[in-house]
C-alpha cells in the first residue's frame, strides 16, 4: 500500500477515534461538512473538466428521500442498505439525465442541471405525502442490528461519513491521475484534439457526471442519517449554489480542498450566525471574496504552499 | 499499389456556397501526398471530411475498401487516420510531457483507465523518446502556451503520430513558421513518419516544401480537383500555374516588377 493511501486511512481511524471524545454539536457539524464534502468532490470532477453544475442539489435531495422513503417502503433502518439504495437510484437518474446534459457546456450546462433540481424540488413542495415544504423526520440509522442510542446517535452517521469520505476520497484521487481523470482537463483545454486522440467527449462528461451523481447522493443520504429530517430546501438552487460555494473556497486542485472547504464553511457558517443571526450571509461572503482575493485557488492551495515550502 | 483511402464523388455544400464538389482521390500506402489550393478551394474542408469533422453533403469516402461515412472523428482515428491542424490542437495550459500522456493514456481502455496512473516511469520514457524523435524533448516540461509556433506544430503531428495512423492528414504543417524552419520541421516530421510507414497527405501553400517532399501532388480549385498526379508533372501543369500556384503572373509582369 502507498505511504499517502495509509496516511489518509490512518487520518481517517483517528477522525474516528476523536468522535468518541468531541462533544456532540461538533460531531454534527463534522458530519454534515463530510457529507457536504462528498458532493463537491463530485463537483470538483466535472469542474476539472471546465463544467459547473448548479444543480448538484439534485442528487444531494434525492439521495437524502432515498434514505428517508426507502426506510419506510422497505422497513428497513440499516444505513448501509438506505446509502447503497441513494448511491443507485442517484447514478439511476443521473444515467438518464446524463445523456442530455453531457450536451451541453458552460452555462447552458449550469442552468440545464440547476432546472432538474428546481424540477425535483417543484415536485417535493407540492407533494403532501413527503411533507410538502415541511418534509419528514426520517428513522433513526442501524448497522447491522446496531443500535446506538442516546449520546451515541450522532456517532453511526459521522463514522459512516469518515470512512465515506476515505474511501471516495481516495477513489477519487486515483480517478483523477488516470487517464479518464486527465481526461476531464483535456476536454477542458480543448474538445477537438480530446476526439482527434479516439475519445469520445461526451462519454468522458457523460461518466463524470455519473460519478458526481452517486457522490453526491451519497452525501445527501448521510446528511440524512445525521440530520434525522429532510426537506425539499436540499433540492433549491440556493443549496446547490451552496456546493459551487464550497468548490471555491476549498479549491479544486486536490480531492482533499473540497472537504476543507466544506469543513471551513461549516465552520464560519455556525459562529457567523452565533455572532450575528440576522447578517450571517454577510460575514460567509466576505470570507468568500477574501479567499478569492487572495487564495484564489482556495485555501488548498495554501495547505499546497506550506507542503512545499517544508519540502525544500 | 494498394488503395488504402478513397473518396468517391464528395461534396459538400454550405447553402448556396460550394466547398467542395466531386472530389476523386485516391490513397496508396507509403505515399506521400501534397495538397495545393489558393485559400476556399476545399483543401481543408476535404480533410475535414475525411476525418469525419464535417458531414460530407454526398459521395462516399473509403477506407481499406469499407465506408467510414457518417463516422465520428474519434472512430475515424480509431480506424487508421489521424491528422494534425492548421492551428496546432493541443491542451495550451498543459505541459508537453503531459499533452503527451494525455494522448498514450486515451488510447488506454478498459475499466482500469479508471484507476490506473496516467504518469508512471514506463510512460514518461515513452513520451520522452517520442519527443525525442520530433527534437522537442527539451520542452518536456514546458506549458504548450508558451512555446514557438514550430514547436507546437511538431507536437500537435507527435500526438497524431501516437494512434499509429495508416493515413496521416497534415493541414498546413508549417504555416506560421519561419521561412529559415519550414525544412528543418518538415525534415524532422518526414523522418519519424516515414520510419512509420504511413501514407502522408498534406496540404501546403510553400512550393518548395511541395517539390522537396510530395512524390504526388493534388491541386484544387473552386472545391475541386484540378488536377492529380506526380507532383513536377502537376507543378508545370499549364491550368495548375494558372489558377493555383500563380506562376504565370510572375511571367507576364516585366522582370524587375515581379523580383520588387
Amino acid at each position: 500500500m502507498r505511504y499517502s493511501t495509509m496516511f489518509v486511512i490512518s487520518g481517517a481511524t483517528a477522525l474516528l477515534a476523536a468522535g468518541l471524545v468531541m462533544p456532540g454539536w461538533l460531531t454534527f457539524l463534522l458530519t454534515l461538512a463530510l457529507a457536504k464534502g462528498l458532493v463537491v468532490m463530485g463537483l470538483l470532477l466535472l469542474m476539472r473538466a471546465g463544467m459547473v453544475s448548479f444543480g448538484q442539489g439534485l442528487y444531494y435531495c434525492l439521495g437524502a428521500y432515498c434514505v428517508g422513503i426507502g426506510g419506510d417502503y422497505f422497513e428497513t433502518q440499516n444505513a448501509l442498505v438506505l446509502i447503497l439504495l441513494a448511491v443507485l437510484v442517484c447514478g439511476a437518474l443521473a444515467a438518464v439525465i446524463g445523456l442530455l446534459l453531457c450536451r451541453y457546456r458552460d452555462i447552458f450546462f449550469a442552468m440545464f442541471s440547476m432546472a432538474f433540481s428546481m424540477i425535483l424540488y417543484g415536485v417535493l413542495i407540492k407533494s403532501s405525502s413527503f411533507g410538502s415544504s415541511d418534509g419528514f423526520n426520517v428513522k433513526p440509522p442501524l448497522l447491522f442490528g446496531w443500535t446506538p442510542g442516546g449520546e451515541s446517535g450522532p456517532l453511526l452517521a459521522y463514522g459512516l461519513a469518515v470512512v465515506a469520505v476515505t474511501a471516495v476520497g481516495i477513489f477519487a484521487w486515483h480517478y483523477l491521475r488516470s487517464p479518464m481523470g486527465y481526461a476531464g482537463e483535456a476536454v477542458r483545454e480543448n474538445e477537438i484534439r480530446v476526439e482527434y486522440l479516439g475519445i469520445s467527449v461526451a462519454r468522458v462528461i457523460y461518466i463524470k457526471y455519473l460519478l458526481a451523481a452517486s457522490m453526491a447522493g451519497l452525501g445527501g443520504a448521510i446528511t440524512a442519517l445525521a440530520a434525522g429530517h429532510i426537506d425539499p430546501e436540499m433540492a433549491y438552487w440556493t443549496t446547490s449554489g451552496e456546493f459551487v460555494f464550497i468548490a471555491l473556497m476549498g479549491g479544486t486542485g486536490h480531492v482533499a480542498g473540497p472537504v476543507l472547504g466544506s469543513v471551513l464553511f461549516e465552520l464560519i457558517r455556525t459562529y457567523a450566525f452565533q455572532i450575528s443571526p440576522y447578517t450571517w450571509q454577510m460575514i460567509l461572503g466576505i470570507a468568500l471574496l477574501a479567499i478569492i482575493l487572495y487564495l484564489p485557488k482556495g485555501v488548498w492551495s495554501l495547505v499546497e504552499r506550506v507542503t512545499k515550502r517544508t519540502a525544500v | 499499389m494498394t488503395a488504402l483511402l478513397e473518396t468517391r464523388a464528395l461534396a459538400r455544400t454550405f447553402g448556396a456556397v460550394t466547398a467542395a464538389a466531386d472530389i476523386n482521390v485516391t490513397i496508396n500506402a507509403g505515399e506521400i501526398v501534397g495538397v495545393i489550393g489558393s485559400n476556399g478551394a476545399g483543401k481543408t474542408t476535404f480533410i475535414n471530411m475525411v476525418t469525419g469533422y464535417l458531414p460530407p453533403s454526398s459521395g462516399e469516402i473509403l477506407f481499406r475498401g469499407k465506408s467510414i461515412l457518417g463516422k465520428a472523428p474519434r472512430q475515424v482515428m480509431r480506424a487508421g487516420i489521424c491528422r494534425s491542424f492548421q492551428v496546432a490542437q493541443l491542451f495550451p495550459d498543459l505541459t508537453v510531457l503531459d499533452n503527451v500522456l494525455i494522448a498514450y493514456g486515451m488510447l488506454k481502455k478498459g475499466p482500469l483507465s479508471l484507476i490506473r496512473p496516467l504518469s508512471t516511469v514506463h510512460s514518461i520514457k515513452q513520451a520522452k523518446v517520442l519527443l525525442e524523435e520530433y527534437d522537442i524533448a527539451e520542452y518536456l516540461r514546458e506549458k504548450v502556451v508558451t512555446l514557438p509556433q514550430g514547436v507546437r506544430k511538431l507536437l500537435d503531428i507527435a500526438l497524431a503520430m501516437i494512434g499509429k495512423p495508416q493515413v496521416l492528414l497534415l493541414d498546413e504543417p508549417t504555416s506560421g513558421v519561419a521561412i529559415d524552419d519550414k525544412f528543418e520541421l518538415m525534415d524532422t516530421v518526414m523522418r519519424a513518419v516515414r520510419s512509420s510507414g504511413a501514407a502522408v497527405l498534406f496540404v501546403e501553400h510553400d512550393m518548395d516544401v511541395i517539390a522537396r517532399y510530395s512524390t504526388r501532388l493534388i491541386a484544387f480549385y473552386d472545391g475541386r480537383v484540378l488536377a492529380d498526379g506526380p507532383t513536377a508533372k502537376v507543378l508545370k501543369d499549364d491550368k495548375v500555374q494558372e489558377l493555383v500556384t500563380g506562376h504565370h503572373l510572375e511571367i507576364s509582369y516585366p522582370k524587375e516588377v515581379s523580383h520588387a
